[in-house]
């Protein structure tokens, strides 16, 4: 349980970082938390000749409010996140998914460029980013900066649209405008702070009389990636979130799901469970004063 | 295959600045306890499950089993040798794992402590619940846990102000 032999150097700012990417090319991989490349090393997962270190460089730790969006960059790591008081009241989801993320131990190190390019099926930052419809800034050394969106970044379990030379850069996660907006990101797992076996999260914004004007929803660990539902959640503008409908687009939802089985639970199992917590998370939304 | 070359690290170890040559692959457990000689710091899972190896670093917890002793270079480390006020002395709580049992093997020990100073660091009169929130990365197979947390709150809500 070591990691194999490799070597290390710390990045002096993005253009170094990637200039050292496109020397290694495959053999070398980026490090900022470790929280995910660490334990596959340990496990000889991951065998990279090169690490790169960027957990230290200010241009990926930015954390910026606009009225629109927040800005994250990739090495800001879990516990900044969690103890932004002003973004939580911004942006609320965020922080509802980072209390499952890990423990304290974790958070301190891991970052949320880290979990998102890792793309573990079951983790909570990729569902949020997917559910708020985030855009990854991504810098290459073969291509330059390019946009991803969310939808387009995750492209199967541990694979994401990131290149061997590609340094993921920020992140923006949009602001809903306007009032009565709820969240809720809903989970079940083996232990508090493991992987999810499946997890729910949702962005709900009702008009004055309680009717959905708006609604984004989501399931991790029921896939090779994490899923949203644009369509179902179109469904639901114009009425009322009761007990009743949010039970049948849960279902809906959870129906369309592929997941495996495994020693922890089988995939009906893992797709009752999935309706069970997005029935639970549209109704918590729903439920939030505001 | 690759020839690394050694890297040089400073990293302060409970107040006291150590320079040694690593190996890049080096984990911050393995720096301190094979390097440093200090080997209170448990190595149990070697994968960010178990919580025995956790340690400070710049003053919040973190599983040294998850990093590198050069990601740690310039930093601040505590371990369980350097939770006691002084040479022979335990700390409060370390006193209170004594007094209400929180230990039978002892190997989760080190990462129960450091997370429960971490703990009352910004919180000295934490609640049960918050507690349990902050050793949940901390398995231990022996005490079912209570024992522990019965420690934690014995050390935190007696009458005499804390030397932490």
């Amino acid at each position: 349980m070591k990691a194999a032999a490799f070597d290390y150097i710390r990045a002096d700012n993005t253009e170094h970082a990637l200039h050292l990417l496109q020397q290694h090319g495959g053999d070398a991989k980026l490090i900022a938390g470790g929280q995910s490349l660490v334990p596959m090393m340990a496990m000889r997962l991951a065998r990279p000749e090169w690490l790169v270190d960027i957990h230290r460089l200010e241009e990926l730790k930015v954390i910026e409010l606009a009225p629109e969006h927040v800005t994250l960059g990739a090495s800001v790591r879990q516990c900044e996140v969690e103890r932004h008081v002003e973004l939580g009241r911004r942006l609320p989801l965020i922080h509802q998914a980072l209390h499952w993320v890990g423990h304290q131990q974790t958070r301190n190190r891991g970052t949320v460029g880290g979990s998102l390019a890792y793309a573990d099926p079951s983790a909570e930052l990729p569902l949020t980013a997917l559910v708020l419809g985030a855009t990854f800034h991504i810098h290459s050394a073969d291509n330059g900066p390019s946009q991803v969106a969310a939808e387009d970044f995750f492209m199967g379990p541990m694979f994401t649209a990131l290149g061997d030379t590609d340094l993921l850069h920020h992140v923006d996660w949009p602001l809903w405008q306007g009032e009565r907006i709820g969240s809720s990101f809903q989970e079940t797992a083996i232990r508090h702070g493991d992987f999810a076996m499946a997890s729910a999260a949702c962005q709900v914004q009702r008009d004055a009389n309680g009717r959905v004007v708006r609604a984004s929803f989501g399931l991790g660990g029921v896939s090779g990636t994490p899923l949203v539902f644009s369509d179902l959640a179109q469904q639901l503008v114009g009425q009322h979130l009761n007990a009743a409908l949010a039970k049948d687009v849960a279902h809906a939802a959870a129906q369309t799901c592929d997941p495996g089985n495994d020693m922890h639970a089988s995939a009906d199992y893992r797709r009752h469970l999935a309706a069970v917590l997005l029935t639970r998370a549209l109704l918590e939304a729903v439920s939030t004063k505001e | 295959m690759i020839m690394p070359s050694r890297k040089t690290v400073h990293i302060r170890v409970n107040g006291v600045m150590q320079k040694r040559d690593v190996e890049p692959r080096t984990t911050l457990v393995d720096f301190l306890r094979d390097e440093l000689a200090l080997t209170g710091t448990h190595v149990g899972c070697e994968h960010g499950v178990c919580g025995a190896c956790s340690v400070l670093l710049d003053d919040e917890p973190v599983r040294s089993c998850c990093m590198f002793a050069v990601q740690a270079d310039g930093m601040n480390v505590t371990t369980v040798e350097g939770l006691a006020p002084e040479r022979g002395c335990l700390s409060k709580i370390q006193d209170a794992f004594c007094e209400k049992h929180a230990l039978q093997c002892g190997y989760c020990t080190p990462g129960m402590l450091i997370a429960s100073h971490a703990l009352i660091a910004h919180n000295p009169h934490p609640s049960e619940a918050e507690v349990r929130e902050a050793i949940s990365g901390n398995l231990c197979r022996c005490t079912g846990y209570q024992q522990i947390v019965d420690a934690v709150l014995h050390a935190t809500t007696s009458e005499e102000p804390s030397h932490e």
